[in-house]
């Protein structure tokens, strides 16, 4: 019978910044690569797949961050996590700027986490479960049997029983608990920060579910902050306090969930909403309501980005592109439709 | 806490879990053309180590009477050689030399070329694209003629042919090691280990190396057979082994003028030749599919 | 695809340069003072003071380099030792028997092991298949300098039918393609072509299944495609590939001739490379190296550019 030591402590005593700081923030993080097509190229052709993004992670909720492939989500998650040198912009967590004296690297580590997609290769094939998860405590320090003996709490805790699951390869274990070990895996270094992306986009939907409701246990548990990112509006929804937009590497609107949901008020919001298949028979989705292909964030249009898509289309959307625009209760818009001064001929009838 | 109790998982009960190697282990096991190869190598390999053991007479002694003796001659069991040595026993010290000239250079070359492989496939970039340049320039030799070159300027004798060997196989490992290391560096697991804060050297070790190694070791093995006929074939020019040590490629070339009188003996040292090197190849090629399951 | 070519001869100039400092260095990797290396013995020290300035061996190596490369570039590889006459004119002389040789060899090789692929992977996994990589797999691990051993055993001393060693009956250093000389090349080019025949029936073999094994052929076959139809497609589409391989191969024999030319005595490169180890005449053998290498490189370059302009569906560059 195996003993569960107790070695995770509850989070909140290492809050440093107080109720009111944000837990991360992000002021215009911007990161473009550049391709270079073989030596003799002319051009370089220059991927801007972040380009000028700001958010904050209030201490305790869910942020989820929406958006089709190529918007730039996944690339801000691993440029929060600093896997990927910004180009510019700043990330503060708790106040402090990462990398600082305040706040090192490691330290910084120590604090967020990430929770991968399940793939077959989102964890070691030739280590064990309890290797693969203890690997991050040992690395900080923590010696091998204290770091197993937290391994085997977190199974624990993840719901996977650590005398049957400890001594296990990746290959003898399903998807679903495969999840279950990324996350535990996120848990063992006890962040306060949780960054998942596409974390159940490759599970069953019954299996999706119960990871789902792990995460949100869990959160509670131990206090926990995540950043929510996927493509599937169902789950964001489920999962998410406030709900952030993105396309083409920029924010297009941001708010709390249920309005975002409700009242969206950015055309591509809109349209990404109208877009989920509808379950009810006399509401049903009639035209795909985007026209045209997602643009390439190699070359993205001038003026607001959205506006080669978008219905609501003007001269002024060509040229300047929109803000994003306080429209009320912590909702902000990226939109000219949005803004009651910007001069959109839509508003003016109104 | 009765909240997580519909999140657990109910599990059947299943078999102890078997690592990696083990399970490739088992596999190998049911392959008969394999363990029938893996037997012979063995086989050879004991009876070099044990020669003065095994062997009948004494390598170097010859008698100037009794030269070229055909196989089954009382007291010569595989025929004597040009100078009238046993060729048993010639052939079984023979081996000796010829599994070290053989086998060295690869196991070097393993050790120097996933060095070189995983440093410059981890490193990426420019370090990278420098390095495997340099080592195309050694691609542009057909190995035959890098060997040679090699032992032509360094000269005779089994430590230049080791070196030039060395040198021969070190940039194909390294290729290989290079490309499996660029694969593994973009994985999953690997990003997260970053994530966790782990400096380079201890991802290396504990999640690049483990999963690198096993493929290039695979590579590896299917390069011994190339590098028995190489070194074999060294000698066989004059520029490795020197005579009177007994060494198959060796025993090959100073029995040639004898193909007239006693055809069947001076093909013997060719044989043994063959012999080991298409054990090690169909040995490679069973451990290479047992391995390839699994991925 | 000129583009292209002329890319790929970019891409390839560093490389055939570092062959050639390699080369360059070879003489220098010799024991003992290089000066030495490239002259005879009996040399007078006028002839070695002559021969110190031509080459600069009193200044430091890079420029030593630069010197040889610019030698080397208008067609000087200098002297051998052994018969005095210029390496190119002796190079020259040999490279065009063993590109015959080499030639053969492989056209041999391709023609069997093209056979041998085929039914491997047309009848994959069946005994058909099993034999066929059999041979394949004999084909490289026997040791060609052996082989040709028994084969002159076989087919001279013994049964007396094919000349053991030489290109022709006057021991002559020149292959003419006529009766008299064809049965001298017959030995050497049979046992030269079971390397590139293994290699090249286990590269058919995996193309054949592969192309089989896609979901078209399926479709190909279901739409009332015969046989001989699906067999002509497999080859068109297996046909770049394998005569990529197949000149890969002949780059390969070029280089590697030295062993089986030792054994039948064959007036070529690799003859001449021993030749050359032996009497260690340096400027020979660095000579002879050094157009072996680069002709692989040109030949590399060459299949590489035919490939891609024979198989759309390569993306390069």
């Amino acid at each position: 019978m195996n003993v569960i030591v107790d070695t995770m402590k509850p989070v909140g005593d290492v809050d440093r910044g107080g109720e009111a700081t944000a837990l991360l923030s992000v002021r215009s993080l911007v990161k473009h690569f550049g391709s270079n097509s073989g030596l003799l190229a002319r051009t370089r052709t220059v991927v801007r797949a972040v380009d000028g993004v700001d958010f904050d992670v209030m201490k305790g909720e869910t942020l989820g961050i929406v958006g089709e492939s190529g918007c730039g989500k996944s690339t801000t998650a691993r440029l929060v996590m600093q896997i990927i040198k910004p180009d510019q912009g700043e990330i503060l967590f708790d106040g402090e700027a990462v990398g600082s004296s305040a706040l090192g690297l490691n330290d910084f580590r120590k604090q967020t986490q990430m929770v991968f997609q399940d793939s077959y290769a989102s964890l070691n094939p030739r280590l064990t479960v309890e290797d693969t998860i203890s690997f991050g405590p040992r690395v900080h320090g923590l010696p091998r049997k204290a770091a197993i003996s937290r391994a085997h709490d977190l199974l624990h805790r993840v719901g996977l029983e650590p005398s049957r699951f400890a001594g296990r390869y990746p290959h003898e274990i399903s998807g679903g608990q495969r999840q279950r070990i990324n996350i535990a895996r996120g848990l063992a270094l006890e962040p306060r920060l949780l960054i998942l992306d596409e974390a159940v986009s490759a599970l069953d939907k019954s299996v999706e579910a119960q990871v789902l409701n792990l995460l949100l246990d869990l959160k509670d548990e131990f206090g926990l902050t995540y950043i929510f990112i996927s493509h599937d509006l169902n789950v964001v929804r489920f999962m998410s306090d406030r709900v952030m937009v993105m396309y083409l590497g920029k924010v297009a609107e941001v708010g709390p969930s249920e309005q975002i949901f409700t009242t969206p008020r950015h055309p591509y919001t809109e349209a990404l909403l109208a877009s989920m298949p509808s379950m009810d028979p006399d509401n049903r989705t009639q035209e795909a309501p985007i026209s045209g292909d997602p643009p390439n964030p190699i070359n993205p249009p001038p003026g607001c980005r959205f506006h080669t898509r978008c219905r609501f289309v003007t001269a002024l959307c060509a040229h300047a592109e929109p803000p994003l625009h306080d429209v009320g209760g912590e909702h902000f818009a990226a939109c000219h439709l949005a803004n009651p001064a910007s001069g959109h001929p839509r508003l003016a009838a109104a | 806490m009765s909240v997580l109790a519909d999140t657990r998982v109910v599990v059947p009960e299943v078999k102890a879990s078997r690592g990696y190697w083990a399970s490739v282990g088992m596999r190998l096991i049911r392959d008969p053309v394999a363990m029938v190869a893996l037997g012979v190598i063995l086989l050879i390999v004991l009876a070099a180590i044990l020669a003065p053991y095994v062997a009948p007479a004494d390598p170097y002694r010859g008698s100037m009477l009794r030269r070229l003796r055909p196989i089954g001659f009382p007291g010569y069991p595989l025929g004597g050689d040009e100078l009238g040595r046993d060729m048993l026993t010639r052939l079984i010290y023979g081996g000796r030399l010829s599994l070290f000239i053989g086998v060295m250079p690869v196991l070097l070359a393993f050790c120097i070329g996933s060095g070189i492989g995983v440093f410059a496939g981890y490193i990426g970039g420019r370090v990278n694209t420098i390095v495997m340049r340099v080592i195309d320039v050694f691609f542009a030799f057909p190995s035959v003629l890098l060997a040679i070159a090699l032992s032509g300027a360094l000269g005779a004798g089994v430590l230049n042919s080791i070196v030039s060997l060395t040198i021969v196989f070190v940039p194909q490992i390294a290729r290989v090691a290079e490309a499996v290391t660029t694969q593994i560096r973009t994985r999953d697991y690997v990003e997260a280990a970053r994530v966790s804060g782990a400096n380079a050297f201890t991802i290396v070790r504990v999640h690049v190396l483990g999963n690198v190694l096993g493929p290039v070791f695979v590579y590896a093995t299917s390069l011994i057979s190339v590098s028995m006929i190489l070194a074999s074939g060294l000698s066989f020019l004059g520029l490795g082994v020197k005579p009177p040590e007994p060494e198959w490629g060796l025993m090959l070339n100073t029995l040639r003028t004898a193909i007239y009188t006693q055809p069947m003996v001076a093909a013997l040292p060719g044989a043994m030749i063959f012999l080991t090197s298409i054990s090690f190849n169909l040995f490679s090629d069973g451990l290479r599919s047992a391995m390839e399951v699994k991925q | 695809m000129l583009l292209y070519a002329l890319k790929r001869i970019v891409y390839v100039t560093p490389v055939a340069l570092g062959v050639s400092i390699f080369c360059f260095l070879l003489v220098h990797l010799a024991p003992g003072d290089p000066l030495t290396a490239v002259m005879p013995i009996d040399a007078t020290a006028a002839q070695q003071a002559e021969m110190r300035a031509a080459y600069g061996f009193d200044k430091p190596l890079p420029i030593q380099y630069g010197i040889w490369l610019w030698k080397v570039l208008q067609g000087d590889l200098g002297q051998s030792i052994a018969s005095g006459r210029p390496v190119l004119s002796e190079v020259g002389r040999a490279v065009g028997n063993s590109l015959i040789l080499a030639s053969v060899a492989t056209l041999i090789g391709f023609t069997f092991g093209t056979f041998f692929g085929f039914v491997a992977g047309y009848f994959r996994d069946s005994a058909l298949d099993k034999i066929a990589s059999s041979v394949s797999v004999l084909g490289v691990s026997v040791p060609h300098y052996w082989l040709g051993i028994v084969m002159v055993i076989i087919f001279s001393a013994t049964l007396g039918w094919l000349p053991p060693t030489g290109a022709g009956p006057d021991g002559s250093g020149k292959w003419r393609p006529d009766m008299e000389h064809l049965r001298y090349i017959i030995l050497p080019a049979v046992t030269m072509s079971v390397i590139p025949m293994g290699i090249i029936s286990r590269t058919v073999r995996a193309l054949v299944a592969d192309i089989l094994a896609q979901e078209f052929v399926q479709a190909l076959r279901a739409k009332g495609l015969s046989e001989w139809g699906v067999f002509k497609h497999v080859v068109t589409n297996a046909a770049p590939t394998a005569l990529a391989v197949m000149g890969l191969q002949l780059g390969y024999l070029l280089g590697g001739s030295i062993l089986i030319e030792t054994v039948f005595a064959w007036p070529g490169t690799g003859f001449l490379l021993n030749a050359a180890i032996f009497q260690r005449d340096l400027p020979l053998l660095q000579g002879t190296i050094l157009v072996l290498a680069m002709f692989f490189v040109a030949l590399n370059l060459i299949v590489d550019v035919l490939q891609t302009a024979l198989d759309p569906r390569i993306q390069r560059g």
